[in-house]
């Protein structure tokens, strides 16, 4: 008799420890949840428009991971490889050379136009680069939400190892710093091949006014 | 009248000093600052203010109703600081709604007019007034002055903030931007535009206690809904649906970060 209380005791109490857990689990959904719950509002409360397709609220890997880390720090293990799969899918250009011209490249530095469903997809992109950082000094209309780029390559030294560099970092910058807040120009086909190498000249040509 | 006829001026007055600042190269922040201080006493936005409470108050509709019996939360009739409890869940619809999709639904129930005819003009621009715009300068100028006070006790509003909050760190696009790569951290600014750290209770109080807002660089009043669809523009996201279910998530956030705030708006903006 004993023996049996004890045991429909143990019952009761498994089946309550049960059921609170339940009920946290009900209360408190975990974030997979509000994730799934957040794709599935984005995706009832936009409409494609002009080439700003739907398929843009897809997110690749790295955006997601960034989404979910923002503002808070990437473990280790996470950083590498967010670096290391975005470095590995970088398409160098064929002929080995990394600068263009930076009188051109001066040009896709000002230039915002690009991707926007209000932005004629005929014309060329502009990489927008004063938006965030400093560049040429004439040009004091300059964001901050990057670093400054002024003296770029006189203070690295104009050399191939800081070309390639350049070119890679405007081409995807996840390759260099996870989860950074430029654009990946060359991923994403905002910029072409000879538009990075130009923007490359206007970092690392000596007669460039960014290095004056 | 003589003082809308001056206000009309000054707006245009404005739109083409805005341009010569722009074309200079001036530091235009500090410019338009200046412009906020002269002008204090005298935002066009008092115009769409003015419209939208004759519009409020106009039997209007195939009910030919006002909208004077408008629920927007505090009760039938209440507009005296009803902005600065919104968004808030509403029983009679069963959602989450901020002041333009319940505007709408009080045109619909009260003055029998249809969503499509309501949502033919959304953004005002020349020879196209947009009457929500209006509809909201009026409301949102009743709550001048009064605290805002965004409640997340019910379950909705706190799911809702927790979307916002979701939507708000979001990457996506050809560009990876989310609403937080500019408006998540102190002090950066896009060309010379200062940006609002959103994430931050000073920064979101003071961004969101100024919307709506005459636009000097549109001659248009925005509201909060044209704010979100032209950030996400920029983002290079698609088009954000007017009054959908993830613009009331990013408000519902933005507006409780915001709580504390004396409401200052309709307020002048570059």
């Amino acid at each position: 008799m004993k023996r049996t209380l004890i045991g429909t005791f143990a019952l009761v109490a498994t089946a309550a420890a049960v059921a609170t857990f339940v009920v946290g689990c009900a209360s408190m959904p975990p974030d997979a949840d509000l994730n799934a719950e957040t794709v599935s509002m984005l995706k009832s409360s936009f409409k494609g428009k002009g080439q700003a397709t739907m398929d843009r609220l897809d997110q690749d890997e790295t955006q997601r991971v960034c989404s979910e880390y923002f503002g808070k720090p990437l473990p280790p293990a996470t950083v590498s490889r967010i670096e290391k799969s975005n470095l590995d899918a970088i398409k160098w250009p064929a002929d080995g050379k990394y600068v263009g011209d930076w009188k051109a490249g001066e040009k896709i530095a000002q230039l915002g136009q690009g991707k926007q469903y209000s932005d004629d997809p005929a014309k060329p992109s502009g990489g927008n680069c004063y938006a965030c950082h400093q560049l040429s000094p004439a040009e004091i209309s300059y964001g901050t939400i990057g670093p400054s780029l002024y003296r770029f390559g006189k203070l690295r030294g104009y050399n191939d190892e800081t070309r390639k560099y350049a070119y890679g970092k405007v081409y995807n910058a996840e390759a260099y710093s996870a989860c950074s807040n430029m654009p990946r120009f060359g991923a994403h086909g905002i910029l072409t091949e000879q538009q990075i190498k130009d923007v490359v000249a206007l970092l690392m040509d000596p007669k460039s006014p960014v290095n004056q | 009248m003589y003082r809308r006829l001056c206000l009309a001026a000054v707006a245009g007055a404005l739109a083409i000093a805005a341009n010569a600042a722009q074309a200079q190269g001036n530091d235009t922040a500090s410019e338009i600052e200046k412009y906020r201080q002269a002008l204090a006493d005298g935002n066009p936005a008092e115009l769409w203010e003015a419209r939208g409470e004759a519009m409020w108050k106009e039997a209007r509709g195939p009910k030919k109703a006002s909208l004077e019996k408008c629920d927007l939360g505090m009760g039938p009739g209440v507009v005296k600081g009803a902005y600065a409890h919104l968004p808030r869940y509403f029983a009679d619809t069963g959602r989450v709604m901020d002041l333009e999709t319940r505007i709408f639904h009080c045109m619909g129930t009260l003055q029998g007019i249809s969503e499509a005819e309501s949502h033919k003009v959304l953004f005002g621009g020349p020879g196209h007034r947009a009457d929500i715009e209006a509809l909201t300068a009026y409301v949102t100028s009743e709550s001048k002055g009064t605290v805002i006070n965004v409640s997340l006790t019910d379950p909705h509003m706190k799911q809702m903030y927790a979307i916002g909050e979701k939507i708000f760190f979001y990457r996506g696009g050809p560009h990876d931007f989310a609403c937080a790569t500019c408006h998540g951290e102190d002090n950066k600014r896009i060309r010379l535009q200062d940006l609002p750290d959103l994430t931050k209770k000073a920064g979101a109080q003071k961004a969101y206690s100024t919307w709506p807002a005459y636009r000097v660089s549109q001659g248009e009043l925005r509201t909060m809904q044209w704010r979100l669809n032209d950030c996400f523009r920029q983002q290079r996201f698609p088009d954000l649906v007017y009054g959908s279910p993830a613009s009331i998530a990013l408000t519902t956030y933005l507006a409780y970060n915001a709580n504390g705030a004396v409401y200052d708006g309709p307020a002048l903006k570059r």
